[in-house]
């Protein structure tokens, strides 16, 4: 979770400078879902991320510098500097985000047939927005994923807001957990503050698809700190009063506080800090010191070439 | 009028295709099993192909189009690997992309191409895009088959074109057969392909037989033209039941004098610009018979490709014949108005034969 929220900041003072471009939806307040859920999985597992991608990335163990090394759009980024902040990959890992609000969902039952069609009992976590519950491809995915019994956890990180649209305005019925009751599948709200709240709702929806039971929605209530993106006025839709009430309940903070009673010291989170610090700083200067990408190979990958 | 060209074309496609299967027995079978003789035949060889769509499985027919009947199917290779889905266009064929890059070989059904708009984002945002925003880290061997074209009176909604949609793309392969050999060949090398490839079935050439299609697996390249007639004066350029129209068309001109070449690309991307310009630069003249809409389109690309490769050699105005951009109406008299046929064919080719 810190490193998540060291390297966000990074490249949002990164992103003040213009020394990284384009566009930057930051994961700073949600480090609970990512970190919550992804450290349910085994290495044969899939992952869909979104446009808000780097914490998911980063729970999943991604090199931190190739991700940097992306964002600065050099040759040793993740993606060669072809896919930038929204379209982060890590196909090693079995993990990629693709931005369109809605379209990672059915996405992920693909990689659940797969599962079940190899037998191997991996599973897919599919990480929505409560923007993406209102998409119909979301529904479509659930109803299939169900009707198929495959082994998908939709994950629905619900910050409050679609860009500026309150979910509370969007989200008729109020409950995106709720409308899994209509595909005749378990869901559940979940505290997306509570890193254990989420580890422990994963790992049940994790083991049930493992068992061969089919699909679960898990709806994490959370916030995002900053803008929906980098630029964002945010303060035109939502007051200090409620910026500040969720930044009391700071997942990093929370789950600080809960360390110290089972016996971790201050200076052992002070020694975990400055490593994430490093580790960060180093991640800036491999991406600054690496090469751009050479202009041809804007031309490469439209294709594979090989067949069979 | 349909009925009538296939008829009066199956001894010439016979002709023009007897020489490539020489070492099997001959047999006609329809352009609709020549292409589930494919998909069976993929299924057969590779346990990770499979296939989705609506209807598939259990309709009587197999599809609505009756290619893929339920005792070669769903009884022989079961429900995990036939997977009849519900009307969720959008996540079925997204979910075909993403097992493709799971390493299986999903082949989805579109019933109609016209139904693009409820998909449109996992084929072009996911399924052409995934690998090259991901620096060539996903190889996605997806086929999506779908139902294209007119003549059957369906109307706006079912009876369109569409490849030149796709086609404008990056990433995606646009396959569109004109005859059982081909579109058997081309479904094999679809399915082998690395790539996402939208394979249209013109619904009106289903029933169609003509030529030999060998009992045994074969692949035609995507890429490869076909010369469906030689001829010195004139260059056809058509792909699906155009290629059909402009065969009769250039039977009609014979009589006339008029020598017309007739070259099915038979795939738009990748495009085998080389036996194009190759043809042009001998008959001078050049006609493309597209049964999309002229705006934007097939048409107007090979268009600009002659005009920008073999511009020296062209003796005469570069003519497209396609749909005007007028939605396709119902009426049999309407609908035949606004498509492309052999009088319209002829005509422009008598035009061009001034020059």
């Amino acid at each position: 979770m810190l490193l998540i929220r060291k390297f966000e900041y990074a490249a949002k003072d990164l992103f003040a400078k213009a020394t990284i471009i384009g566009a930057l939806h930051l994961y700073v307040g949600e480090e609970a879902v990512a970190v919550g859920a992804i450290s349910n999985l085994g290495p044969d597992d899939y992952v869909t991320s979104t446009h808000r991608g780097h914490g998911h990335l980063i729970a999943r163990g991604v090199d931190v510098k190739s991700m940097m090394a992306e964002l600065y759009g050099k040759e040793t980024g993740l993606c060669k500097g072809k896919g930038g902040s929204m379209h982060m990959a890590d196909m090693r890992l079995h993990i990629f985000a693709q931005p369109i609000v809605g379209g990672g969902t059915p996405l992920a039952v693909g990689s659940g047939i797969a599962s079940k069609l190899s037998g191997n009992g991996s599973v897919t976590l599919s990480f929505f927005g409560d923007g993406a519950a209102n998409q119909g491809s979301t529904h479509e995915s659930m109803n299939l994923a169900a009707i198929w019994k495959l082994p998908v956890i939709f994950i629905c990180e619900n910050n409050q807001y679609a860009e500026s649209t309150k979910a509370s305005y969007s989200i008729a019925g109020g409950s995106v957990a709720r409308r899994a009751a209509a595909y005749g599948i378990p869901g559940e709200v979940v505290d997306g503050m509570d890193v254990l709240a989420v580890h422990a709702a994963v790992q049940k929806c994790v083991e049930r698809a493992k068992r061969g039971d089919g699909p679960s929605v898990l709806e994490c209530l959370t916030y995002r700190f900053e803008g929906h993106d980098e630029g964002d006025n945010w303060d035109t839709y939502r007051t200090k009063d409620e910026v500040d009430k969720w930044k009391k309940r700071d997942p990093i903070l929370n789950f600080s506080q809960y360390l110290s009673t089972v016996g971790i010291t201050a200076s052992e989170i002070e020694a975990v800090n400055a490593e994430v610090e490093k580790t960060v700083n180093e991640a800036i200067k491999f991406a600054e010191n690496s090469a751009p990408t050479n202009k041809e190979e804007a031309f490469r990958d439209v294709f594979a070439d090989t067949l069979e | 009028m349909l009925q009538q060209t296939k008829k009066r074309h199956s001894a010439m496609s016979s002709q023009t295709l007897s020489n490539k299967s020489t070492q099997t027995k001959n047999r006609e079978i329809t352009y609709r099993e020549a292409i589930g003789e494919a998909l069976q035949q993929e299924m057969s060889r590779d346990k990770r192909v499979f296939l989705m769509g609506e209807d598939l499985g259990v309709f009587y027919g197999g599809g609505s189009f009756g290619v893929t009947p339920k005792k070669m199917f769903l009884d022989k290779f079961g429900a995990e690997r036939v997977r009849d889905t519900p009307i969720s266009e959008s996540a079925y064929i997204g979910a075909g992309v993403m097992a493709a890059v799971a390493g299986y070989r999903p082949v989805a059904e579109l019933m109609f191409s016209d139904f693009f708009g409820v998909c449109m984002d996992q084929i072009a945002n996911q399924g052409a895009m995934l690998r090259y925003m991901f620096g060539g880290q996903a190889t996605i061997p997806l086929v999506v088959r779908t139902a294209y074209g007119a003549g059957m009176s369906f109307g706006a909604t079912h009876s369109q074109t569409l490849y030149s949609v796709f086609a404008h793309i990056p990433g995606i392969k646009v396959v569109a057969p004109s005859t059982p050999y081909d579109a058997k060949g081309l479904l094999i090398a679809s399915i082998r392909d690395g790539n996402i490839v939208v394979f249209f079935e013109h619904k009106a050439l289903y029933a169609y037989k003509g030529g030999i299609v060998p009992e045994e697996q074969y692949e035609i390249p995507l890429g490869k033209a076909d010369v469906k007639k030689e001829g010195k004066d004139l260059t056809i350029v058509a792909l699906g039941r155009m290629t059909h129209l402009s065969l009769e068309a250039a039977t009609q001109l014979e009589k006339e004098g008029i020598n017309a070449e007739v070259i099915d690309p038979r795939t738009i991307v990748p495009l085998d610009k080389e036996t194009i310009l190759h043809s042009v630069k001998k008959t001078s003249r050049l006609i493309i018979v597209d049964e999309d809409y002229l705006n934007c389109g097939f048409a107007s690309e090979v268009a600009a490709i002659v005009s920008d490769e073999a511009f020296g050699f062209i003796d005469a105005p570069i003519k497209r014949i396609a749909n005007p951009n007028i939605p396709i109406p119902y009426a049999k008299h309407l609908e035949e108005t606004v498509l492309p046929s052999v009088d319209k064919i002829v005509a422009t080719s008598k035009e061009l034969a001034k020059f």
